[in-house]
């Protein structure tokens, strides 16, 4: 559980990011973090893990204060993956980079061997096994960089901005990884802009505008109000704009395959 | 003669076994607007490399094939030289922007090419005025928002007055307002200017709209090249091209029977489309 009150941050130079947030996260919820392009949404998540420290206000994980603790304590229940993957890759090959921490946290060989193989292969990685990380696109960087953190099985997973150039199949996987990861009960926070993969995923959405929670619901609730979303930088996905400029349609609709349906059964009823 | 002319481009990086991209052949015009996408490690940030000479210049390994842009052999012609005629933005405007005030960053193109103050400054007033950033100039780039760094990036680069613009996913550190932003101001020195732009892009729902041609790739070499509409079909969805989901729900709704006329690649063309279709 993730719990926040009242937290307010500001950085070294006295520039407040964060006013006073409140939040609750329970155990095998999946969360997504929206606002526009500084509105604190990164900053918020640094706090999760330790990273950042509240200068007011206090952020607990499983009821442990984040300030009475390391982030080294807080690292093994707390997976970040960072926004740009180059902040966390530094190893020589892919294999390396993956079986980093389980080394660190002083597992047998064979362990690390089955975890690592385990988790390449659930994000389409097995061929770069041995490439250097530097050499992948940014996207397989990017998946490097999840697979790193997903292989120590941290209760908690914090993605930043994990769609970044991902394809439609890769963010596919990404959200099957995702669904997976809540049936074992674990925690996943994903900071976005990317409205479309929300509107599929239909997972809580908590608006951050300007260092502070402006919303807090459904995915289908809050993608679709029109002037939340503008305050939040964000446009509406793109089914949810065609259902409110055409008459008679449901007004939360904000997926495909959803939209297919409705449509299909108008028509059906028409003939 | 195309401003950028590809011929049977193959391209492995120093020290990797597959190439990343294999016999390209590609033809632009000037005064198009080409979104090039694809599966993630597809090529195209490398092919995006060919065009200003970072490949093979700059990031070493095996080429063969020929590369002209504005008529310059883009394998030989050291990347200085090139910078003239193509200007490129990076996906994070972070890693282009260095000086201390906006004005400096977007000066320092102009300068480097030993142009004179006065050329200099016009240029700079210029870029900053058709990027909408003239209020940001004092202003230090790492103090500004993600939508007002990628705009500081395009006015340096625009300040170069180059041919054709390469962006590498521009709009992915961006909310989708800037997002939008940022592309309306591409799209509009494509259409007044004439710049040539080739923009990298896998969220297409924003992008397309500016766009006459998408050039998709797929392992290293052109798969589908054409208008939107005639590219969003089966085949670029299935190699996991992110079609626009109105695209999308109209091509699963034509598979389900229903009669569609147009299969839309905009809202606009959806909204039109489903009256269309609930009219009956």
């Amino acid at each position: 559980m993730i719990t926040v009150e009242s937290l307010r941050y500001a950085y070294p130079n006295g520039n407040e990011v964060l006013h006073g947030v409140n939040l609750n996260i329970g155990d095998g919820e999946f969360v997504a973090i929206m606002g526009e392009n500084g509105a604190g949404k990164t900053t918020l998540v640094k706090t999760f893990n330790g990273l950042l420290k509240p200068i007011d206000g206090k952020v607990l994980i499983d009821d442990v204060e984040t300030r009475k603790t390391s982030v080294a304590a807080l690292a093994r229940s707390v997976g970040l993956v960072f926004q740009n993957p180059d902040h966390q890759l530094f190893c020589e090959t892919v294999r390396d980079e993956v079986a980093y921490s389980l080394r660190n946290f002083g597992y047998p060989p064979d362990v690390i061997e089955r975890r690592v193989r385990g988790i390449l292969e659930t994000l389409d990685l097995m061929p770069y096994v041995d490439s250097s990380p530097f050499m992948l696109s940014g996207g397989e960087r990017k998946r490097v960089a999840l697979a790193s953190v997903l292989v120590w099985n941290p209760k908690h997973i914090v993605l930043d901005e994990p769609t970044i150039g991902q394809d439609y199949q890769q963010k596919d996987r990404l959200r099957n990884v995702i669904v997976q990861l809540n049936t074992q009960q674990k925690t996943v926070v994903v900071v976005t802009h990317d409205v479309e993969f929300i509107a599929e995923c239909r997972p809580r959405v908590i608006l951050l505008s300007g260092g502070r929670i402006i919303a807090d619901g459904k995915a289908e609730e809050i993608l679709t109000d029109k002037a939340l979303t503008e305050r939040a930088s964000l446009i509406r996905p793109q089914i949810s704009l065609l259902f409110s400029s055409v008459a008679n349609l449901p007004r939360d609709v904000i997926d495909v395959f959803s939209a297919k349906a409705v449509i299909n059964s108008a028509v059906r009823r028409r003939t | 003669m195309p401003i950028i002319d590809i011929k049977d481009l193959s391209f492995s990086y120093a020290g990797t076994a597959r190439p990343s991209l294999s016999n390209v052949n590609l033809e632009v015009k000037k005064g198009e607007f080409v979104i090039v996408t694809g599966p993630s490690g597809c090529g195209k940030t490398t092919l995006c490399r060919c065009l200003n000479g970072l490949v093979p210049n700059f990031y070493a390994g095996e080429l063969t094939g020929e590369v002209l842009v504005c008529g310059l052999d883009a394998r030989r012609q050291p990347t200085s030289v090139l910078s003239h005629h193509v200007g490129f933005v990076f996906q994070n405007p972070e890693n282009q922007l260095f000086s201390l005030t906006v004005e400096r960053d977007v000066a320092f193109g102009p300068e480097n090419l030993g142009l004179s103050r006065d050329e200099t400054r016009r240029r700079v007033e210029w870029a900053l005025e058709v990027t909408g950033i003239g209020g940001l100039r004092d202003r230090a780039p790492y103090e500004l928002s993600g939508g007002q760094q990628q705009r500081v990036a395009l006015a340096s680069v625009l300040a170069m007055e180059p041919e054709i613009m390469v962006l590498d996913e521009p709009t992915s550190f961006l909310d989708p307002r800037s997002s939008q932003e940022i592309l309306g101001v591409v799209a509009k020195l494509n259409k007044d200017l004439g710049i040539t732009v080739v923009l990298v892009e896998h969220r297409l729902d924003l992008a397309t709209r500016h766009c006459s041609r998408i050039v998709v790739l797929d392992k290293g070499t052109v798969v589908l090249d054409g208008p939107p509409k005639d590219v969003y079909g089966r085949q670029a969805h299935l190699i996991g091209i992110g079609v626009p989901k109105v695209t999308l729900l109209f091509h699963l709704l034509k598979q389900d029977g229903v009669e569609i006329e147009k299969i839309p690649v905009t809202v606009e063309e959806a909204e039109a489309e489903l009256r269309e279709i609930l009219k009956h």
